[in-house]
């Protein structure tokens, strides 16, 4: 099942999808695009990943980490389907990161790598925006590159874990504008799903509706006021995002 | 007497109530308690944001290596991290030491709470944002790096003690010149005030609202001074802010971290 949460008429909706559009709890089939989308799952502790894949570790000239690098996000960033981004009015480079997320669903303590997929709920796409331009050398990356409101596009579906045969074998894809500018394999994740939540699940409490955004692949580009991104996973769903100046 | 707001154990909504941080009392029910005898419970319902370096020791305390790799400069703009829902416990609530640690480093840090949604605001409005204060205990798992985000260091259950209270904003004339005090089973430890932030209050909120939105309940730490006292199992940990509360919490073994109840 594809799950979504969405505006319509003035109420927020969980939806499901249905033949070519969206189905509302009531049964009525709407467009999806007379729809407003809202992130799939309200977020509780958003994990994400720094450098979780070998080529973009290497793209951006770093070692590939020996333990996962780990962030956190605050809710104020996540922003649903085919809504826009604002570009900061200074930043001379901010570019997208096509993620797998994964959706805890069931609470996860000291959870061993064999069962982890017991605590999935299921998955959906984020692009993890950076502004490359704030990245400084301090608990990096800041929350000044990764934090920002609406840099966070999430969705536009939850799709349930058994619907997903293998989320380590998927295949990631951007597009710039129609073009194809990202490219890899959830394959070629350094840390994979179950070794993150075994590694976070260690430490700390997981809860339901707390996301990990597993990192993305190398092929990035800077993305200009007014491109159409598309960050879509193969199985899990097509995120459509804008992006919009920065002025007051 | 100030007014503020606690959370009761097994009760849904806030009680608001007088509290007299002088001397740790709370009027409730037009009776008066001392604050230890009340089951208090965690006050956080939003986000929490701590920000690093933020006292002049503790940016200080870093020294040339700020200048040497992997840091190569100083930082330009606050320098922040989350402690995430799991980690926020109540007044009186014992904080657990992991198994395999044997000390955990206390953050002493005044939390600003705030109570509208913030977004660009400029520092002469700035504390027309905040609804209160409170005190929080930033664990953490000692560390010396500041290159990466300290997760494993300070996202644990627990690691987050706050209250016992949120006084109400206009009970404190100036959040910038509080004095902060930890004592470890009685004795003073570290002693501070907020008038050394680097960037104070007002100017926190404008620098961080200029690229995220903080909403109603979210928590700004506004730092945590140099010198952190170390502390283990069994110790009584006690800050002190002053005009704004005292939160006292004891450190017990991970394998003996649950409520006391008695039947």
């Amino acid at each position: 099942m594809k799950r979504a949460r969405v505006a319509y008429l003035g109420a927020i909706h969980d939806a499901l999808e249905a033949e070519g559009g969206v189905k509302l709890p009531d049964g009525r089939i709407v467009g999806e695009n007379e729809v407003v989308w809202l992130p799939p799952v309200q977020p509780g502790t958003v994990f994400a990943l720094g450098l979780n894949y070998a080529d973009h570790a290497k793209e951006l000239e770093f070692k590939a980490p020996t333990e996962p690098l780990v962030f956190l996000k605050g809710p104020n960033t996540f922003i649903g389907h085919r809504a826009q981004t604002r570009r900061p009015a200074d930043a001379a480079y901010m570019h997208y990161e096509c993620e797998l997320t994964v959706v805890i669903g069931r609470q996860a303590r000291k959870v061993k790598r064999e069962d982890a997929y017991h605590y999935v709920m299921g998955y959906t796409v984020a692009n993890d925006y950076a502004i490359r331009d704030y990245l400084e050398n301090y608990y990096r990356p800041n929350l000044r590159v990764k934090n920002r409101d609406t840099c966070t596009p999430i969705g536009p579906w939850l799709v349930d874990a058994e619907d997903v045969q293998d989320p380590m074998n998927l295949s990631l894809r951007t597009y710039v504008n129609g073009k194809l500018t990202q490219e890899g394999s959830t394959q070629d994740m350094i840390y994979n799903i179950p070794y993150l939540i075994e590694y976070l699940s260690n430490f700390m409490t997981l809860n339901p509706g707390d996301m990990i955004l597993t990192g993305t692949p190398e092929g990035l580009v800077d993305t200009k006021i007014g491109d159409e991104v598309v960050t879509e996973i193969e199985g899990i769903g097509r995120l459509v995002n804008t992006i919009a100046g920065d002025d007051v | 007497m100030s007014k503020a707001k606690i959370k009761l154990r097994g009760i849904s909504q806030y009680h608001e109530v007088d509290v007299n941080p002088a001397d740790d009392t709370v009027e409730l029910n037009g009776k008066r308690y001392s604050v230890g005898r009340l089951p208090l419970d965690s006050l956080i319902s939003g986000t929490i944001y701590g920000v690093l370096l933020n006292y002049k020791g503790a940016f200080a305390a870093l020294g040339d290596a700020m200048f040497e790799a992997p840091y190569k400069g100083e930082p330009k703009a606050p320098v922040m991290y989350i402690k995430p829902a799991n980690t926020v416990i109540g007044s009186g609530m014992p904080i657990p030491l992991p198994a395999d640690v044997p000390e955990l480093e206390i953050g002493a840090s005044l939390g600003v709470v705030m109570g509208r949604t913030a977004t660009r605001v400029g520092e002469a409005e700035a504390l027309e944002y905040i609804a209160g204060y409170t005190v929080v205990n930033d664990v953490s798992i000692p560390h010396d790096s500041v290159y990466r985000p300290a997760v494993s260091q300070k996202c644990r259950d627990g690691f987050c003690p706050a209250g016992p209270w949120i006084i109400e904003r206009d009970a404190v004339a100036d959040p910038d010149s509080l004095d902060v005090r930890v004592f470890i089973n009685g004795e003073l430890r570290q002693q501070n005030t907020t008038a050394n932030l680097i960037r104070n209050v007002p100017r926190l909120i404008a620098d961080i609202t200029e690229f995220m939105t903080l909403s109603s309940g979210d928590v700004l730490l506004v730092g945590v001074p140099e010198g952190a006292p170390l502390v283990k199992a069994g110790d009584r940990v006690r800050i002190e802010i002053n005009g704004v509360g005292s939160l006292e919490n004891t450190v017990v073994h991970e394998h003996e971290w649950v409520m006391e109840v008695s039947l």
